[in-house]
């Protein structure tokens, strides 16, 4: 064959070389109109799923102010480091990355992301980075997959633990919390109110959480904005604490176990709220290691319970006063009865005593308040009865609560023959009424409701529901909304009974049992009364008792008397007579509050 | 000439610049995609964004272009057989002393300047097999003289494969077989059977591939090429398709594309080149580049079939076998019809060493072209 015709050969199977390339173009064209124009629309999804992200943007809290604008709740900002696990290509290869930059060790790192079981919802790693961290993250960011800074808010309570019981503090919605209805409006790692006013207010503090779509590159890195929904600030709380009375309070009660409650009686402002002991908000806000919480939980002086609302005493001696109104108004006595006090009672078979051993002679109503004669009470509430007790007590609020804007607050006792049957299953007997009419037995009551008796009675018998926010600040527009004084009742009680008490309380204070209490310009009335933690018996030595089974020292009072301004009521656990522990206490609140013309502000 | 009865589109190939602007064209298309997809890399690769350097291999590759097209290719003839020996001595010295990424050893460097020999072995392969068989005897059937291309051929393959560079293996020796089945000794019939089961056999290949385990998969390319990274095959895969399917009926734009943009595709810029453009263009783009590349695979073969010796006609099917094998493994890698070897896109993956001995081949073929007038 000749060289020519093997070249034509050749040339002619070149035909196949073109069919060749003609299937391997159609089969391509094929595939290429199946995945563009068939599937085109699947595939352009999740291409926008690819790089577009929504982030939700916290909405900042609203900020608690006391009532000259001094700031106890506040938010400072807060890098906060986040991942989102779906981006992470290699996790060991981060978490060992990641500790060298932020000073966490790889451990720790492991175990939060490997507690993390939403990969596609970022994960907090580290919160309140230092600018250092927070730098050093930036800068080598196209080496973090996944990885993203959140310039956030962390709440922050600049008065540590002062009005701590009042205030509340926050925590981290948990992911079981999301999902019921009154968070829904709420994101993982938003946060809630866990106490006190956080936890009152909290639909008003949260505001409302925006949104961001952004999109993403293949690190998960954000781009670019694509829409932006701003988050609405909370709104403020202004409140009726006045911070430099709370802070006395607090220095009072410093080393005791007690409560301090002020209030102004002409419209239920709280003025200060102090329950000790007491916590740091800012601890408990940032969240607590196990130990640390069970610590508190399991502290036999319980700082998490807010004994002005929470803790219930007998009223001792102070419920005298409730004893002589029903009296009086009752027609039972006239101002001017008397009973002999031997310092012995006799009912039945059974003899109850008068603190003073030797009696005080013949006692009329004031005599019996001034000096707080337990015999004439004895007397006088036997001839009352029990249900005459209960009725006028629940008039000014015994056993049922006061309704203050804070949580949990417990309602006391107030017995009576149909209590003791509902609950006990028993009779009332008569020898029990003998003993409530000093206060003791089953009756309890709050600090607050003490406070607002005394109130009550500074106030000529308007009572007012105690409070402690008295406005709101629409932070999306700057628009104040005030919240009214709530009058919860008046107590039908004539003006000669008032008159009457009055004028027993200021001689209390004057000459009584609380004169521990009297400043030289300004008039108190007020009035002493022991709690008894347990029947003691005959002791001949207060010291001889131990500690956690001594009475607790009461007081109550309101200055000035003849224009009554603030209105105390003062516990200390332990401490026995009210006259010689609370008294002094009350004392300082209301000289602090009366004198008070110092520059209000504080920093 | 035989030019009575050519349509017009023979027409247009006869142009003699049809060529050069076909190959310029299917570049710059190239060039618009690397630079889309790598302009977030610029980070990484501060000192001179990756589009700025294909237009300098264009360019130079342009030049080499020219040169070729001008330069008698009868003196190539005599020095193929120097050429690929030099080119396999090459493959001995990157095997032994070559700069590796990602774990394997594919680099020669001299001075700043560096290069991949495997890519000058799959061409001057081609010319010396052009070589061996512009001499082919008359009498067909003739097995024997398989024997010495084969021997020839063999170490380059290996040596290939040893770097290791799956991708570029498997082209070699696909080159070789293709060369092999149309120049060589058989019957028509047979030439026919075995050439549609080598267009088949990619597509066997998946339905042997596919009833594998992933692990079993990962194991095999792992041990057959470990730049591919073999745990984000399945990443890549799904990546390149998503792009290339949200580029729908008209694409979303030069600057729309998210999935190259954004890096959810990587290796944009190399062996997805196809991806980007897919995903810019969409369907209609694609349409339009296949075919451009059936144009330049007419011309190309065209050459062949009006060449005035054996040289050129076994040129022109190395040639095509090559570029054609490029195109259907890298598109169908992309569109997931592939497992994922490193093969580039001719005239459009980055890549300086791909780039320049492509376009010096296709210049070589141009003088073919011209000389067929003058010999």
């Amino acid at each position: 064959m000749k060289q020519s015709d093997n070249l034509r050969r050749i040339q002619r199977r070149l035909i196949f070389l073109r069919l060749g390339v003609v299937v391997v173009l159609a089969i391509l064209l094929i595939r290429m109109w199946y995945i563009q124009i068939v599937q085109g629309e699947e595939y352009a999804i999740l291409s926008e799923q690819n790089r577009v992200r929504m982030v939700d943007l916290k909405s900042p809290r609203g900020l608690i102010y006391d009532r000259h604008h001094n700031l106890l709740a506040n938010n400072i900002p807060s890098f906060n480091l986040y991942v989102v696990l779906d981006d992470v290509d290699d996790r060991q290869r981060l978490q060992e990355h990641l500790s060298v930059l932020i000073g966490m060790s790889v451990e720790d790192v492991r175990i939060t992301m490997d507690r993390h079981d939403t990969p596609r919802l970022p994960l907090k790693v580290k919160e309140n980075l230092t600018l250092k961290e927070a730098a050093a993250i930036e800068s080598n960011l196209s080496q973090l997959p996944g990885v993203a800074i959140q310039a956030e808010t962390e709440r922050s309570y600049p008065q540590g633990n002062v009005a701590a019981h009042v205030i509340g503090y926050v925590g981290e919605i948990s992911a079981k919390g999301l999902k019921q209805e009154k968070f829904q409006d709420l994101v993982l790692g938003s946060a809630v109110g866990k106490y006190g006013l956080e936890l009152e207010y909290d639909r008003v503090l949260r505001g409302r959480v925006g949104h961001k779509t952004i999109e993403v590159d293949a690190r998960g890195h954000e781009r670019r904005a694509i829409q932006v929904k701003e988050p609405i600030p909370g709104d403020n709380l202004h409140l009726t604490i006045d911070l430099p009375l709370q802070r006395l309070a607090e220095e009072l009660l410093e080393g005791l176990v007690g409560v301090i409650v002020a209030l102004d009686p002409k419209n239920g402002d709280v003025l200060a709220l102090a329950s000790h002991p007491t916590f740091d908000p800012n601890v408990l806000t940032r969240g607590l290691s196990v130990s640390h919480w069970n610590q508190i939980r399991h502290d036999s002086r319980k700082p998490m319970t807010n004994r002005a609302i929470q803790g219930q005493y007998p009223p001792g001696s102070v419920f005298k006063l409730i004893v002589a109104a029903a009296g009086l108004e009752s027609d039972s006595i006239l101002r001017s009865t008397s009973f002999e006090c031997s310092g012995r009672f006799q009912m039945g078979n059974r003899v109850f005593k008068d603190w003073k051993k030797e009696g005080h002679g013949l006692v009329n109503l004031h005599k019996g308040l001034v000096h707080s004669c337990d015999i004439y009470f004895y007397t006088l509430g036997r001839q009352l009865g029990i249900e005459k007790l209960a009725q006028y007590a629940e008039q000014f609020g015994l056993g049922r609560r006061t309704g203050i804007d804070l949580p949990a607050e417990k309602q006391g006792i107030m017995p009576s023959r149909e209590w003791k049957e509902r609950v006990l299953g028993e009779r009332w007997y008569p020898g029990e009424t003998i003993s409530v009419a000093i206060g003791q037995s089953y009756v309890t009551v709050t600090p607050l409701q003490m406070a607002t008796l005394i109130g009550t009675i500074a106030n000529n018998g308007l009572q007012y529901q105690p409070r402690v926010v008295r406005q709101l600040e629409k932070r999306h527009d700057g628009t104040f909304v005030d919240i009214k004084p709530l009058r919860s009742g008046v107590v039908p009680i004539q003006h000669d009974t008032l008159i009457a008490l009055r004028e027993a309380l200021r001689d209390v204070v004057a000459s009584g049992t609380g004169r521990r209490a009297q400043l030289r310009d300004i008039s108190i009335s007020g009035k002493t009364g022991t709690a008894q933690v347990v029947s003691l018996g005959k002791v001949e030595s207060e010291d001889a008792v131990p500690r956690r089974l001594r009475d607790h020292a009461w007081f109550v009072a309101y200055a000035p008397s003849d224009d009554p301004k603030i209105a105390v009521s003062v516990i200390v656990e332990h401490m026995g007579h009210g006259g010689a522990v609370a008294a002094p206490i009350a004392r300082e609140i209301i000289a602090e509050y009366l004198h008070s013309d110092r520059v209000l502000r504080v920093m | 000439m035989n030019g009575e009865g050519k349509s017009s589109l023979g027409n247009v190939l006869e142009w003699q610049f049809g060529l050069p602007v076909l190959i310029l064209t299917i570049s710059g298309l190239g060039i618009l995609s690397i630079y889309s997809a790598s302009q977030n890399l610029s980070s990484n690769f501060s000192w001179a964004p990756l589009y700025l350097k294909q237009i300098t291999w264009v360019v130079i590759g342009g030049l080499v272009f020219l040169f070729m097209s001008a330069y008698d290719y009868h003196r190539l003839l005599q020095y193929s057989y120097v050429l690929y020996v030099i080119s396999l001595f090459l493959l001995v010295v990157v095997f032994f002393d070559g700069r590796s990424t990602r774990g394997a050893q594919r680099w020669l460097a001299i001075g700043s300047f560096s290069f991949q020999p495997s890519e000058v072995a799959k061409v001057t392969l081609v010319m010396m097999l052009a070589r061996y068989f512009s001499t082919w005897p008359s009498s067909p059937g003739v097995l024997y003289r398989l024997i010495i291309p084969t021997v020839l051929m063999f170490p380059g393959f290996l040596l290939i494969l040893l770097q290791p560079d799956l991708g570029t293996a498997i082209t070699y020796l696909f080159v070789f077989l293709a060369v092999i089945l149309l120049v060589g000794p058989w019957t028509r019939s047979l030439t026919i059977g075995f050439f549609s089961i080598l267009m088949v056999l990619p597509f066997l290949w998946k339905w042997l591939w596919t009833p594998l385990r992933a692990y079993q998969k990962e194991r095999i390319l792992a041990f057959l090429d470990p730049t591919l990274d073999p745990m984000g095959q399945g990443y890549q895969a799904l990546q390149s398709k998503i792009a290339i399917g949200s580029g729908q009926l008209s694409g979303q734009g030069l600057y729309g594309a998210t999935q190259s943009q954004l890096q959810f595709l990587p290796d944009g810029y190399t062996d997805f080149a196809f991806a980007v453009f897919a995903e810019q263009w969409g369907f209609l783009g694609v349409v339009f580049l296949l075919f451009l590349y059936y144009l330049l695979f007419m011309m190309i073969i065209g050459i062949g079939e009006r060449a005035k010796d054996l040289f050129g006609v076994v040129l022109v099917i190395g040639i095509t076998a090559m570029l054609g094998f490029c195109l259907l493994v890298n598109i169908s890698m992309t569109v997931g019809l592939l497992p994922i070897v490193g093969i580039p896109l001719p005239l459009m993956s980055y890549g300086g060493t791909t780039l320049i001995m492509t376009f010096a081949v296709l210049g070589v073929l141009l003088n073919i072209k011209r000389r067929r007038f003058f010999s």
